[in-house]
């Protein structure tokens, strides 16, 4: 608890009868970038905005940076900085003016953000454009300064609610390299995301939650390890369903059938793989198991519309 | 959750923060702004105040263009608050999503709509100001008792800030304003005496006028372009207060519905 950076207990979220949180525990060290996965309407961005005291939860606790939320919320959030999942930006303002003007909603004076603004355009790749208006930014740009204007205040605690969501391969990745050097400065990080592998790359820890409750919780290579076989074979092309109607239970730990496409889950692939390339019109592709795989599992298959 | 909707309100300085934000934006378009606000009600006091004036020489003793500045002038500040609390209001909560920005940094719900509230209050002053403007260069006044419209218009601006907060509050989207300016701006202008004096009506209309913020805030504001002291200023002012704190305690109640369940 002394090292505690964000800790919450038993959070419960009650909207038109339906459970939207329901028992959440979480609890974040100092350092380290925790990550919230779960389908879409699984209770991430009602959970966040709990944590950030902008929703007071039916039932449980939560101290942010040694306050209590919703009690002292407004304490807790000095330095916290928080990267949406739409961007907000001013569009009146420009690139600096956003940053001088966000920081003044943290008490801090034109000349307190000014000192830090070169550090800031800089850390968000940004100091050719510090005279730009909003709308001339690409989305890349858009989110990096978002990303600086969470920083404004010198947080301890980041949260970032799908922050890569809507952007191009290049621009996740620079922004991936942001967080990562956010990370070596010692900050903390919460984030929230339905992409497996953003996940994978940058969490320490992680959650799986749905349906508001939490499906498991620990270090992804732990987790995968933990509830999944290490091997993965997909099969599909002509014959697939007879193949897995035949074959696919005897030669796997575990096997599904989605669409056109056998996932067989196994300890040792080499018999599958052998008995696959026996078989014309199959094709097949032979993987370590990840955290996809692990999601699809805890998660289920099916479509979610409800958000 | 009852409970919370409606605790106490939780105000602190970063209001000042967000009121400055409005204006920092302002400011920049500050020319077209000012224009705006005083172009509809010069055409007002020219088409009516020249035209109307050619077939009324005078009413209750000033000329008709004089007596018409002072309604005109609180016209346009009804306008102006109304305005900026509806429309930019709207586009700032939920257009932009400029107040959920602003939320995650440590300024409260309460904080915004203060700032909101006193922001459109402020333009109303501008407004009111620049209009009056006009109206002394048109030598329509020439009595120091006018420099008190400027306050009045900070007064007029808090009362309609207040209710358009509320109908903002629930507003889903911007047709839906056009309600509150043909059910409540519209009517208003027509019967609060803004083109004539409210005793010229009949006695049941006289009481839907004395019922609405703007013929109190006429009642104050016109005297007073006149060179006039007003009469029971403390009724109309607390008239127009009363309108404009309980349309704001109803819209930080009906935000946090809103906003913040």
């Amino acid at each position: 608890m002394a090292e505690g950076v964000l800790s919450a207990k038993g959070l419960r979220k009650r909207y038109d009868g339906r459970e939207v949180v329901a028992g959440l525990d979480l609890e974040l060290s100092r350092g380290e970038c925790f990550g919230l996965l779960g389908p879409n309407g699984a209770g991430k961005t009602t959970a966040l905005r709990m944590l950030l005291g902008l929703t007071a939860p039916d039932a449980g606790e939560i101290t942010l940076l040694g306050h209590p939320v919703p009690k002292a919320a407004r304490e807790g959030r000095i330095r916290v900085g928080v990267v949406p999942q739409v961007d907000n930006l001013d569009p009146d303002f420009t690139v600096r003016e956003n940053l001088l003007v966000y920081g003044s909603y943290f008490g801090l004076s034109r000349a307190q953000v000014s000192r830090r603004l070169p550090h800031l355009l800089e850390f968000a790749s940004l100091e050719a454009r510090a005279d730009s208006r909003i709308q001339a930014l690409s989305g890349g740009m858009k989110r990096r300064l978002v990303l600086a204007r969470a920083l404004v205040n010198d947080p301890e605690l980041i949260f970032l609610d799908e922050p890569t969501t809507g952007l191009d391969p290049q621009a996740r990745h620079l922004l991936w390299e942001k967080l990562r050097m956010l990370l070596r400065e010692g900050k903390t990080i919460l984030l929230t995301t339905h992409f497996m592998d953003e996940a994978e790359r940058l969490c320490d820890r992680l959650a799986i939650i749905d349906r508001g409750r939490m499906l498991a919780q620990g270090a992804p290579r732990d987790l995968i390890a933990e509830h999944i076989e290490p091997e993965v074979v997909e099969v599909y092309g002509e014959g697939v369903e007879g193949w897995y109607a035949a074959n696919a239970k005897a030669l796997s730990a575990r096997a599904e059938l989605h669409g056109e496409t056998a996932f067989c889950y196994l300890r040792e692939a080499a018999p599958v793989v052998a008995a696959l390339k026996a078989v014309p019109g199959l094709r097949f592709l032979h993987r370590r198991a990840n955290l996809e795989d692990l999601f699809l599992k805890l998660t289920g298959r099916e479509m979610r519309d409800d958000a | 959750m009852t409970r919370s909707l409606f605790a106490p309100p939780d105000f602190s300085r970063a209001w000042m923060a967000v009121w400055r934000r409005n204006y920092l934006v302002w400011r920049k378009l500050a020319a077209e702004s000012v224009l705006g606000n005083i172009v509809e009600p010069l055409f007002y006091l020219l088409g009516f105040g020249f035209g109307m004036g050619s077939l009324i020489a005078q009413v209750d003793g000033v000329r008709y263009i004089a007596f018409l500045a002072g309604g005109t002038i609180c016209y346009a500040t009804m306008l102006s608050a109304s305005f900026e609390s509806l429309y930019s209001g709207f586009a700032r909560m939920h257009v932009q999503r400029t107040w959920e920005g602003i939320l995650n940094a440590p300024v409260s719900l309460e904080d915004v709509l203060l700032a909101e509230w006193v922001w459109a209050a402020s333009k109303s002053l501008l407004s009111g100001t620049a209009v009056l403007v006009v109206a002394v260069a048109l030598g329509l006044s020439q009595s120091l008792t006018m420099v008190l419209i400027v306050p009045l218009a900070f007064l007029i601006g808090l009362s309609f800030a207040g209710m358009g907060l509320v109908i903002t509050s629930f507003a889903k989207n911007f047709d839906f304003f056009m309600y509150w300016f043909t059910l409540f701006l519209t009517p208003q202008m027509l019967l609060s005496g803004v083109f004539y004096p409210i005793a010229n009506m009949p006695g049941w209309l006289q009481a839907v006028s004395s019922a609405l913020p703007l013929t109190h805030a006429i009642a104050i504001g016109r005297p007073l372009f006149l060179g006039q002291w007003p009469a029971s200023v403390a009724l109309h002012a607390g008239v127009l207060a009363a309108y404009g704190f309980a349309g704001f305690a109803i819209a930080v109640v009906l935000f946090r519905r809103r906003l913040l369940a």
